[in-house]
Protein backbone atom coordinates (compact mmCIF):
# COMPACT_ATOMS: atom_id res chain seq x y z
CA UNK A 1 0.00 0.00 0.00
CA UNK A 2 1.24 3.38 -1.12
CA UNK A 3 2.10 5.82 1.67
CA UNK A 4 -0.61 8.72 2.44
CA UNK A 5 1.18 11.50 1.20
CA UNK A 6 -2.24 13.71 1.86
CA UNK A 7 -2.50 12.82 5.47
CA UNK A 8 1.77 13.64 5.72
CA UNK A 9 0.54 17.33 4.16
CA UNK A 10 -2.51 17.85 6.20
CA UNK A 11 -0.48 16.92 9.33
CA UNK A 12 2.38 19.29 8.31
CA UNK A 13 -0.13 22.40 6.87
CA UNK A 14 -2.37 22.29 10.11
CA UNK A 15 0.90 22.91 12.35
CA UNK A 16 2.34 25.34 10.49
CA UNK A 17 -0.79 26.95 10.37
CA UNK A 18 -0.47 26.63 14.41
CA UNK A 19 3.27 28.21 13.96
CA UNK A 20 1.78 31.13 12.00
CA UNK A 21 -0.90 32.36 13.94
CA UNK A 22 0.90 32.08 17.25
CA UNK A 23 3.72 33.80 15.19
CA UNK A 24 4.28 36.21 18.22
CA UNK A 25 4.99 33.67 20.82
CA UNK A 26 6.64 31.56 18.02
CA UNK A 27 9.22 33.89 16.77
CA UNK A 28 9.86 37.03 18.78
CA UNK A 29 10.55 35.50 22.01
CA UNK A 30 13.43 33.11 20.63
CA UNK A 31 14.78 35.89 18.85
CA UNK A 32 14.43 38.39 21.61
CA UNK A 33 16.07 35.99 24.07
CA UNK A 34 19.00 35.14 22.16
CA UNK A 35 19.57 38.35 21.08
CA UNK A 36 19.77 39.46 25.11
CA UNK A 37 22.29 36.64 24.95
CA UNK A 38 24.34 38.64 22.37
CA UNK A 39 23.86 41.33 24.35
CA UNK A 40 25.12 39.89 27.26
CA UNK A 41 27.98 37.34 26.24
CA UNK A 42 28.97 39.44 23.24
CA UNK A 43 28.64 43.40 23.99
CA UNK A 44 29.20 43.06 27.57
CA UNK A 45 30.94 40.27 28.83
CA UNK A 46 32.93 39.41 25.30
CA UNK A 47 34.61 42.68 25.62
CA UNK A 48 36.91 41.42 28.49
CA UNK A 49 37.44 37.74 27.34
CA UNK A 50 40.16 36.70 25.62
CA UNK A 51 39.63 34.94 22.11
CA UNK A 52 39.39 31.05 22.24
CA UNK A 53 41.25 29.19 19.21
CA UNK A 54 41.72 32.47 17.54
CA UNK A 55 38.13 33.65 17.73
CA UNK A 56 36.69 36.41 19.33
CA UNK A 57 34.31 35.50 22.18
CA UNK A 58 31.28 36.90 21.00
CA UNK A 59 31.21 34.73 17.93
CA UNK A 60 33.01 31.89 19.57
CA UNK A 61 29.17 31.65 21.51
CA UNK A 62 27.05 31.82 18.56
CA UNK A 63 27.20 28.57 17.22
CA UNK A 64 26.42 27.25 20.74
CA UNK A 65 23.65 29.59 21.04
CA UNK A 66 21.98 29.30 18.43
CA UNK A 67 22.02 25.10 19.32
CA UNK A 68 20.52 26.05 22.39
CA UNK A 69 17.68 27.30 20.70
CA UNK A 70 17.39 24.99 18.09
CA UNK A 71 17.40 22.25 20.82
CA UNK A 72 14.83 24.12 23.34
CA UNK A 73 12.40 25.08 20.60
CA UNK A 74 12.46 21.66 18.68
CA UNK A 75 11.83 19.91 21.77
CA UNK A 76 8.96 22.10 23.41
CA UNK A 77 7.58 22.50 19.85
CA UNK A 78 7.28 18.75 18.86
CA UNK A 79 6.31 17.92 22.67
CA UNK A 80 3.45 20.20 22.73
CA UNK A 81 2.00 19.61 19.21
CA UNK A 82 1.95 15.65 20.11
CA UNK A 83 0.51 15.70 23.55
CA UNK A 84 -1.68 18.79 22.74
CA UNK A 85 -3.66 16.74 21.08
CA UNK A 86 -3.32 13.63 23.29
CA UNK A 87 -4.51 16.33 26.49
CA UNK A 88 -7.67 17.06 24.59
CA UNK A 89 -8.78 14.31 22.94
CA UNK A 90 -8.37 14.61 19.52
CA UNK A 91 -5.46 12.17 18.78
CA UNK A 92 -8.59 9.84 18.29
CA UNK A 93 -8.69 11.55 14.54
CA UNK A 94 -5.29 10.72 14.22
CA UNK A 95 -5.52 7.17 15.84
CA UNK A 96 -8.35 6.37 13.40
CA UNK A 97 -7.22 7.51 10.50
CA UNK A 98 -5.45 5.48 7.72
CA UNK A 99 -2.00 6.73 8.70
CA UNK A 100 1.25 4.80 9.78
CA UNK A 101 3.29 5.95 12.23
CA UNK A 102 6.29 6.78 9.63
CA UNK A 103 3.31 9.61 8.39
CA UNK A 104 2.12 10.80 10.87
CA UNK A 105 6.20 11.40 12.55
CA UNK A 106 6.92 13.02 8.98
CA UNK A 107 4.25 15.43 9.63
CA UNK A 108 4.34 16.62 13.12
CA UNK A 109 8.34 16.13 13.36
CA UNK A 110 8.89 17.75 9.92
CA UNK A 111 6.71 21.15 10.91
CA UNK A 112 8.39 21.13 14.35
CA UNK A 113 11.86 20.54 12.81
CA UNK A 114 10.67 23.62 10.00
CA UNK A 115 10.29 26.20 12.28
CA UNK A 116 12.97 25.46 14.63
CA UNK A 117 14.99 25.81 11.03
CA UNK A 118 13.74 28.83 10.61
CA UNK A 119 14.19 29.87 14.26
CA UNK A 120 17.64 29.09 13.60
CA UNK A 121 18.14 30.90 10.35
CA UNK A 122 16.80 34.25 12.19
CA UNK A 123 18.87 33.87 15.26
CA UNK A 124 21.97 33.69 12.94
CA UNK A 125 20.99 36.68 11.08
CA UNK A 126 20.41 38.43 14.61
CA UNK A 127 23.96 37.05 15.60
CA UNK A 128 25.41 38.49 12.64
CA UNK A 129 24.21 41.91 13.38
CA UNK A 130 25.93 41.51 16.63
CA UNK A 131 29.32 40.50 16.06
CA UNK A 132 31.47 39.41 13.03
CA UNK A 133 30.13 36.08 11.36
CA UNK A 134 31.72 34.40 9.17
CA UNK A 135 30.67 30.77 7.54
CA UNK A 136 33.75 29.14 6.25
CA UNK A 137 31.41 25.47 5.83
CA UNK A 138 28.19 26.49 4.78
CA UNK A 139 26.67 22.85 3.68
CA UNK A 140 28.12 21.22 6.63
CA UNK A 141 26.54 24.42 8.45
CA UNK A 142 23.41 23.59 6.86
CA UNK A 143 23.58 20.05 7.50
CA UNK A 144 23.75 20.83 11.50
CA UNK A 145 20.76 22.78 11.26
CA UNK A 146 18.75 20.35 9.61
CA UNK A 147 19.93 17.48 11.49
CA UNK A 148 19.67 19.41 14.92
CA UNK A 149 15.95 20.40 14.49
CA UNK A 150 15.47 17.13 13.24
CA UNK A 151 17.06 14.86 15.82
CA UNK A 152 15.82 16.65 18.46
CA UNK A 153 12.39 17.27 16.83
CA UNK A 154 12.10 13.45 17.36
CA UNK A 155 13.10 13.57 20.75
CA UNK A 156 10.56 16.17 21.51
CA UNK A 157 7.89 13.93 20.16
CA UNK A 158 8.79 11.22 22.24
CA UNK A 159 8.64 13.09 25.15
CA UNK A 160 4.86 14.42 24.21
CA UNK A 161 3.88 11.11 23.53
CA UNK A 162 5.32 9.62 27.07
CA UNK A 163 4.36 12.90 28.99
CA UNK A 164 1.20 12.02 31.10
CA UNK A 165 0.88 15.94 32.11
CA UNK A 166 2.21 19.11 31.87
CA UNK A 167 4.83 19.49 34.39
CA UNK A 168 6.22 16.37 32.86
CA UNK A 169 6.42 18.19 29.33
CA UNK A 170 8.62 21.15 31.04
CA UNK A 171 10.60 18.34 32.90
CA UNK A 172 12.98 17.01 30.35
CA UNK A 173 14.00 20.49 28.81
CA UNK A 174 14.48 22.13 31.95
CA UNK A 175 15.88 19.24 34.08
CA UNK A 176 18.23 17.63 31.03
CA UNK A 177 18.42 19.47 28.13
CA UNK A 178 19.23 23.24 29.79
CA UNK A 179 22.14 21.63 31.86
CA UNK A 180 23.11 19.68 29.22
CA UNK A 181 23.91 22.31 26.88
CA UNK A 182 25.05 24.59 29.19
CA UNK A 183 27.40 21.85 30.58
CA UNK A 184 27.96 21.24 26.48
CA UNK A 185 30.99 23.84 25.33
CA UNK A 186 28.14 26.50 24.63
CA UNK A 187 29.99 29.23 26.09
CA UNK A 188 33.22 27.85 26.54
CA UNK A 189 36.11 25.68 25.19
CA UNK A 190 35.74 22.41 26.92
CA UNK A 191 39.78 22.35 26.69
CA UNK A 192 39.55 24.58 29.44
CA UNK A 193 38.15 22.04 32.11
CA UNK A 194 40.47 19.65 34.05
CA UNK A 195 41.26 16.36 32.35
CA UNK A 196 38.99 14.74 34.85
CA UNK A 197 35.57 17.01 33.91
CA UNK A 198 36.63 17.41 30.15
CA UNK A 199 36.28 13.42 30.46
CA UNK A 200 32.81 13.02 31.84
CA UNK A 201 31.86 16.08 29.46
CA UNK A 202 32.36 13.73 26.35
CA UNK A 203 29.52 12.15 27.40
CA UNK A 204 27.53 14.92 26.85
CA UNK A 205 25.84 14.71 23.16
CA UNK A 206 25.44 18.33 22.88
CA UNK A 207 29.47 18.74 22.93
CA UNK A 208 28.56 17.34 19.89
CA UNK A 209 26.68 19.38 18.53
CA UNK A 210 27.93 22.34 19.41
CA UNK A 211 31.62 21.44 18.47
CA UNK A 212 30.34 20.56 15.12
CA UNK A 213 28.71 23.40 14.60
CA UNK A 214 31.35 25.73 15.35
CA UNK A 215 33.32 23.85 13.27
CA UNK A 216 30.82 24.58 10.11
CA UNK A 217 31.66 28.40 10.94
CA UNK A 218 34.85 28.81 12.23
CA UNK A 219 37.04 25.68 11.28
CA UNK A 220 37.83 25.18 14.70
CA UNK A 221 36.39 22.21 17.87
CA UNK A 222 37.96 21.27 20.59
CA UNK A 223 40.55 18.78 20.83
CA UNK A 224 39.49 15.32 20.12
CA UNK A 225 35.92 16.59 18.57
CA UNK A 226 36.55 16.50 14.75
CA UNK A 227 33.88 16.91 13.09
CA UNK A 228 33.39 13.91 12.05
CA UNK A 229 32.66 12.02 14.75
CA UNK A 230 30.41 14.95 15.77
CA UNK A 231 28.23 13.73 12.94
CA UNK A 232 28.51 10.09 13.57
CA UNK A 233 27.11 10.86 17.07
CA UNK A 234 24.39 12.98 15.83
CA UNK A 235 23.43 10.24 13.60
CA UNK A 236 23.80 7.84 16.21
CA UNK A 237 21.13 10.08 18.65
CA UNK A 238 18.69 10.05 15.58
CA UNK A 239 18.77 6.56 15.01
CA UNK A 240 18.32 5.97 18.69
CA UNK A 241 15.37 8.22 18.50
CA UNK A 242 14.10 6.89 15.47
CA UNK A 243 14.21 2.72 17.37
CA UNK A 244 12.31 4.89 20.73
CA UNK A 245 9.47 5.84 18.29
CA UNK A 246 8.88 3.02 15.87
CA UNK A 247 8.93 0.81 19.46
CA UNK A 248 6.13 3.26 20.68
CA UNK A 249 3.72 2.77 17.33
CA UNK A 250 4.45 -0.70 17.35
CA UNK A 251 3.02 -1.17 20.84
CA UNK A 252 0.85 1.52 21.21
CA UNK A 253 2.66 3.27 23.94
CA UNK A 254 0.35 6.09 26.27
CA UNK A 255 -1.22 5.88 22.40
CA UNK A 256 -3.75 3.08 22.42
CA UNK A 257 -5.62 1.50 25.16
CA UNK B 1 -28.22 -0.08 22.59
CA UNK B 2 -26.80 -1.17 25.40
CA UNK B 3 -26.48 0.42 29.07
CA UNK B 4 -23.75 2.27 30.51
CA UNK B 5 -20.45 0.31 30.11
CA UNK B 6 -22.11 -2.10 28.16
CA UNK B 7 -18.62 -1.77 25.96
CA UNK B 8 -20.78 0.15 23.09
CA UNK B 9 -17.47 3.10 22.78
CA UNK B 10 -15.13 -0.29 23.51
CA UNK B 11 -16.14 -1.81 20.41
CA UNK B 12 -16.37 1.28 17.99
CA UNK B 13 -12.81 2.25 19.14
CA UNK B 14 -11.29 -1.67 18.69
CA UNK B 15 -13.16 -1.28 15.04
CA UNK B 16 -11.48 2.23 14.38
CA UNK B 17 -8.19 1.33 15.90
CA UNK B 18 -8.41 3.35 18.92
CA UNK B 19 -8.17 0.57 21.15
CA UNK B 20 -6.73 -2.77 20.79
CA UNK B 21 -8.30 -6.02 20.81
CA UNK B 22 -7.03 -8.70 22.91
CA UNK B 23 -9.01 -11.49 21.46
CA UNK B 24 -10.76 -11.84 18.06
CA UNK B 25 -11.21 -10.34 14.70
CA UNK B 26 -12.87 -7.92 13.01
CA UNK B 27 -13.56 -7.23 9.40
CA UNK B 28 -14.81 -3.84 7.55
CA UNK B 29 -16.36 -4.37 4.13
CA UNK B 30 -14.00 -7.63 3.65
CA UNK B 31 -10.70 -5.55 5.49
CA UNK B 32 -9.20 -6.69 8.69
CA UNK B 33 -8.79 -4.11 10.82
CA UNK B 34 -4.98 -5.49 11.39
CA UNK B 35 -3.93 -6.75 8.24
CA UNK B 36 -5.91 -4.57 6.08
CA UNK B 37 -5.74 -1.63 8.30
CA UNK B 38 -5.50 1.12 5.67
CA UNK B 39 -8.43 0.05 3.41
CA UNK B 40 -10.72 -0.46 6.49
CA UNK B 41 -9.92 2.62 8.43
CA UNK B 42 -10.23 5.18 4.96
CA UNK B 43 -14.11 3.93 4.57
CA UNK B 44 -14.66 4.68 8.09
CA UNK B 45 -15.71 8.16 9.54
CA UNK B 46 -15.99 8.29 13.91
CA UNK B 47 -17.88 10.91 15.67
CA UNK B 48 -16.54 10.48 18.89
CA UNK B 49 -18.76 10.96 22.09
CA UNK B 50 -16.87 13.19 23.73
CA UNK B 51 -16.97 16.80 22.51
CA UNK B 52 -13.13 17.07 21.49
CA UNK B 53 -12.04 19.56 19.86
CA UNK B 54 -9.19 21.73 18.85
CA UNK B 55 -10.29 24.92 20.56
CA UNK B 56 -8.31 27.53 18.80
CA UNK B 57 -8.35 26.32 15.38
CA UNK B 58 -11.30 27.07 12.94
CA UNK B 59 -14.11 24.75 11.59
CA UNK B 60 -12.55 24.93 7.76
CA UNK B 61 -9.16 24.22 9.24
CA UNK B 62 -9.82 20.69 11.36
CA UNK B 63 -12.51 20.03 8.21
CA UNK B 64 -9.19 19.92 5.76
CA UNK B 65 -7.30 18.25 8.39
CA UNK B 66 -10.00 15.61 8.79
CA UNK B 67 -10.05 14.87 5.15
CA UNK B 68 -6.00 14.95 4.45
CA UNK B 69 -6.17 12.51 7.08
CA UNK B 70 -8.29 9.64 5.47
CA UNK B 71 -5.64 10.19 2.23
CA UNK B 72 -8.41 12.07 0.29
CA UNK B 73 -7.16 14.84 -2.25
CA UNK B 74 -8.28 18.51 -1.26
CA UNK B 75 -11.59 19.55 -2.14
CA UNK B 76 -12.70 22.79 -1.02
CA UNK B 77 -16.11 22.31 -2.87
CA UNK B 78 -16.65 19.35 -1.12
CA UNK B 79 -15.88 20.92 2.64
CA UNK B 80 -17.92 23.69 1.58
CA UNK B 81 -20.99 21.51 0.94
CA UNK B 82 -20.39 19.55 4.28
CA UNK B 83 -20.08 22.97 5.69
CA UNK B 84 -23.66 23.89 4.53
CA UNK B 85 -25.52 20.58 4.82
CA UNK B 86 -24.55 20.98 8.97
CA UNK B 87 -25.36 24.42 9.18
CA UNK B 88 -21.79 25.21 9.87
CA UNK B 89 -21.64 27.97 7.14
CA UNK B 90 -22.04 30.64 9.02
CA UNK B 91 -19.08 29.75 11.48
CA UNK B 92 -16.89 28.67 8.95
CA UNK B 93 -13.82 30.90 10.19
CA UNK B 94 -14.84 30.94 13.37
CA UNK B 95 -12.88 29.31 16.17
CA UNK B 96 -14.11 26.12 17.47
CA UNK B 97 -13.94 27.43 21.07
CA UNK B 98 -16.77 29.85 20.13
CA UNK B 99 -19.23 27.28 19.35
CA UNK B 100 -22.08 26.02 21.47
CA UNK B 101 -22.01 22.58 22.43
CA UNK B 102 -24.76 21.81 19.83
CA UNK B 103 -22.35 23.55 17.20
CA UNK B 104 -19.42 21.82 18.54
CA UNK B 105 -20.98 18.08 17.79
CA UNK B 106 -21.99 19.04 14.30
CA UNK B 107 -18.28 19.89 13.72
CA UNK B 108 -17.60 16.69 14.75
CA UNK B 109 -19.81 14.99 12.35
CA UNK B 110 -18.59 17.52 9.55
CA UNK B 111 -15.31 16.04 10.46
CA UNK B 112 -16.15 12.74 10.07
CA UNK B 113 -18.05 13.67 6.90
CA UNK B 114 -14.96 15.09 5.59
CA UNK B 115 -13.31 12.34 4.18
CA UNK B 116 -16.70 10.78 2.51
CA UNK B 117 -16.50 7.44 4.46
CA UNK B 118 -18.99 4.86 3.50
CA UNK B 119 -19.91 3.99 7.42
CA UNK B 120 -20.31 6.52 9.77
CA UNK B 121 -19.53 5.35 13.69
CA UNK B 122 -22.16 8.24 15.62
CA UNK B 123 -21.07 7.43 19.17
CA UNK B 124 -24.20 8.61 20.90
CA UNK B 125 -24.99 11.68 19.26
CA UNK B 126 -27.63 12.96 20.81
CA UNK B 127 -26.11 12.34 24.79
CA UNK B 128 -27.43 15.54 26.02
CA UNK B 129 -28.59 17.35 23.30
CA UNK B 130 -31.69 19.79 23.32
CA UNK B 131 -35.05 18.24 21.84
CA UNK B 132 -34.44 20.61 18.88
CA UNK B 133 -31.77 19.56 18.46
CA UNK B 134 -31.98 15.99 18.52
CA UNK B 135 -34.31 16.11 16.16
CA UNK B 136 -32.08 18.12 13.56
CA UNK B 137 -29.49 15.31 14.35
CA UNK B 138 -32.30 12.81 13.10
CA UNK B 139 -33.00 13.89 9.96
CA UNK B 140 -29.46 14.76 9.67
CA UNK B 141 -29.05 11.05 9.89
CA UNK B 142 -31.92 9.91 7.71
CA UNK B 143 -30.63 12.00 5.17
CA UNK B 144 -27.30 10.43 5.15
CA UNK B 145 -28.65 6.99 4.92
CA UNK B 146 -30.04 7.99 2.01
CA UNK B 147 -27.20 8.94 0.29
CA UNK B 148 -25.77 5.02 0.94
CA UNK B 149 -24.14 5.67 4.06
CA UNK B 150 -24.16 3.00 6.24
CA UNK B 151 -24.49 4.40 9.72
CA UNK B 152 -24.22 2.99 13.36
CA UNK B 153 -25.47 4.61 15.65
CA UNK B 154 -25.08 4.23 19.30
CA UNK B 155 -27.74 5.32 22.06
CA UNK B 156 -28.99 4.63 25.40
CA UNK B 157 -32.37 6.60 24.26
CA UNK B 158 -34.80 3.46 23.33
CA UNK B 159 -37.13 5.93 21.42
CA UNK B 160 -34.27 7.07 19.49
CA UNK B 161 -33.37 3.36 17.77
CA UNK B 162 -37.29 2.87 17.58
CA UNK B 163 -37.78 6.34 15.12
CA UNK B 164 -34.22 5.49 13.40
CA UNK B 165 -33.03 1.90 12.89
CA UNK B 166 -33.43 -0.40 10.29
CA UNK B 167 -31.44 -2.97 12.09
CA UNK B 168 -31.00 -2.69 15.88
CA UNK B 169 -28.30 -4.83 18.04
CA UNK B 170 -28.38 -5.02 21.98
CA UNK B 171 -24.84 -4.72 23.30
CA UNK B 172 -24.33 -6.16 27.35
CA UNK B 173 -21.14 -6.62 29.28
CA UNK B 174 -19.06 -6.89 26.23
CA UNK B 175 -21.57 -8.85 24.37
CA UNK B 176 -23.43 -8.42 21.25
CA UNK B 177 -26.31 -10.33 22.38
CA UNK B 178 -28.89 -9.99 19.69
CA UNK B 179 -28.65 -8.59 16.33
CA UNK B 180 -31.90 -8.16 14.38
CA UNK B 181 -33.78 -6.35 12.00
CA UNK B 182 -35.63 -4.04 13.55
CA UNK B 183 -39.43 -4.95 12.71
CA UNK B 184 -38.44 -8.63 13.16
CA UNK B 185 -37.46 -8.13 16.47
CA UNK B 186 -40.24 -6.22 17.68
CA UNK B 187 -42.25 -8.79 16.52
CA UNK B 188 -40.58 -12.02 17.47
CA UNK B 189 -39.87 -10.58 20.84
CA UNK B 190 -42.48 -8.39 21.10
CA UNK B 191 -46.51 -9.27 22.51
CA UNK B 192 -49.40 -8.04 21.52
CA UNK B 193 -52.16 -7.48 24.40
CA UNK B 194 -55.84 -7.24 22.91
CA UNK B 195 -57.62 -5.26 25.59
CA UNK B 196 -61.18 -5.55 25.72
CA UNK B 197 -63.71 -3.22 27.86
CA UNK B 198 -66.61 -4.88 29.01
CA UNK B 199 -70.14 -4.11 29.21
CA UNK B 200 -70.60 -6.18 32.31
CA UNK B 201 -68.02 -7.17 35.65
CA UNK B 202 -66.75 -10.54 35.79
CA UNK B 203 -65.78 -11.80 39.45
CA UNK B 204 -63.22 -14.24 37.64
CA UNK B 205 -61.59 -15.52 34.51
CA UNK B 206 -64.74 -18.17 33.54
CA UNK B 207 -63.36 -21.95 33.60
CA UNK B 208 -64.52 -22.81 29.86
CA UNK B 209 -62.04 -19.70 28.71
CA UNK B 210 -58.72 -21.08 30.56
CA UNK B 211 -57.48 -22.27 27.89
CA UNK B 212 -56.38 -18.28 26.58
CA UNK B 213 -53.96 -16.35 28.76
CA UNK B 214 -56.38 -13.77 30.23
CA UNK B 215 -56.31 -11.34 33.01
CA UNK B 216 -58.67 -9.81 34.52
CA UNK B 217 -58.30 -6.35 35.88
CA UNK B 218 -59.10 -6.01 39.78
CA UNK B 219 -62.22 -4.29 39.33
CA UNK B 220 -63.17 -6.88 36.43
CA UNK B 221 -64.22 -4.16 33.72
CA UNK B 222 -61.22 -5.04 31.97
CA UNK B 223 -59.83 -8.07 30.25
CA UNK B 224 -56.68 -8.38 28.72
CA UNK B 225 -55.67 -11.08 26.41
CA UNK B 226 -52.13 -11.36 25.71
CA UNK B 227 -50.65 -12.98 22.37
CA UNK B 228 -47.41 -13.93 20.39
CA UNK B 229 -47.52 -11.90 17.33
CA UNK B 230 -44.89 -14.86 15.84
CA UNK B 231 -47.44 -17.13 16.43
CA UNK B 232 -49.34 -18.43 13.37
CA UNK B 233 -52.61 -17.85 14.48
CA UNK B 234 -53.29 -14.96 17.00
CA UNK B 235 -56.21 -16.97 18.51
CA UNK B 236 -58.24 -13.38 18.76
CA UNK B 237 -61.00 -14.57 16.43
CA UNK B 238 -61.46 -17.82 18.44
CA UNK B 239 -61.52 -16.04 22.00
CA UNK B 240 -64.74 -13.46 20.39
CA UNK B 241 -66.22 -16.51 19.36
CA UNK B 242 -65.87 -18.18 22.65
CA UNK B 243 -66.82 -14.91 24.32
CA UNK B 244 -70.35 -14.30 22.82
CA UNK B 245 -70.59 -18.36 23.62
CA UNK B 246 -70.33 -17.44 27.17
CA UNK B 247 -72.56 -14.52 26.89
CA UNK B 248 -69.76 -11.92 27.95
CA UNK B 249 -70.49 -8.74 25.82
CA UNK B 250 -67.56 -6.08 25.96
CA UNK B 251 -68.43 -1.95 24.97
CA UNK B 252 -64.87 -1.36 23.61
CA UNK B 253 -61.24 -2.82 22.32
CA UNK B 254 -58.14 -1.89 21.32
CA UNK B 255 -54.71 -3.85 20.80
CA UNK B 256 -51.55 -2.38 22.65
CA UNK B 257 -48.07 -3.59 21.39
CA UNK B 258 -45.14 -3.82 23.25
CA UNK B 259 -42.09 -1.08 22.66
CA UNK B 260 -38.41 -1.64 21.55
CA UNK B 261 -37.87 -0.34 25.48
CA UNK B 262 -39.84 -3.45 27.03
CA UNK B 263 -37.93 -5.95 24.96
CA UNK B 264 -34.96 -3.97 25.80
CA UNK B 265 -36.09 -4.50 29.37
CA UNK B 266 -36.67 -7.91 29.17
CA UNK B 267 -33.51 -8.66 27.36
CA UNK B 268 -31.37 -7.24 29.49
CA UNK B 269 -33.00 -9.25 32.35
CA UNK B 270 -32.13 -12.17 30.37
CA UNK B 271 -28.57 -12.03 30.97
CA UNK B 272 -27.38 -14.16 33.87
Amino acid sequence: MSMNLHAVRAIYTYEMARTGRTLLQSIVSPVLSTSLYFVVFGGAIGTQMPQIHGVPYGAFVVPGLVMLLLLTESISNASFGIYFPKFVGTIYEVMSAPVSALEIVLGYVGAAATKSMILGVIALVTASLFVPLPVAHPLVMVLFLVLTSVTFSLFGFIIGIWATGFEKLMLVPTLIVMPLTFLGGSFYSIDVLPPFWRTVTQFNPVVYLVNGFRWSFFGIADAGIGVGLSLAMTFAFLAVCMAIVTWMFRTGYRLKA
Amino acid sequence: MGPNGAGKTTLISIICGIVRATAGSVTVNGHDIVTGWRAARAKIGLVPQELTIDSFESIRATLNLSRGLFGKRANPDYVDKVLKDLSLWDKRDSKLMTLSGGMKRRVLIAKALAHEPQILFLDEPTAGVDVELRRDMWDLVRELRATGVTIILTTHYIAEAEEMADRVGVITKGELTVVEDKAVLMRKLGRKQLILQLQGRLERVPAELAAYQLDLSADGSVLTYTYDTAGERTGITSLLEDLADAGIGFKDLRTEESSLEDIFVSLLREQP
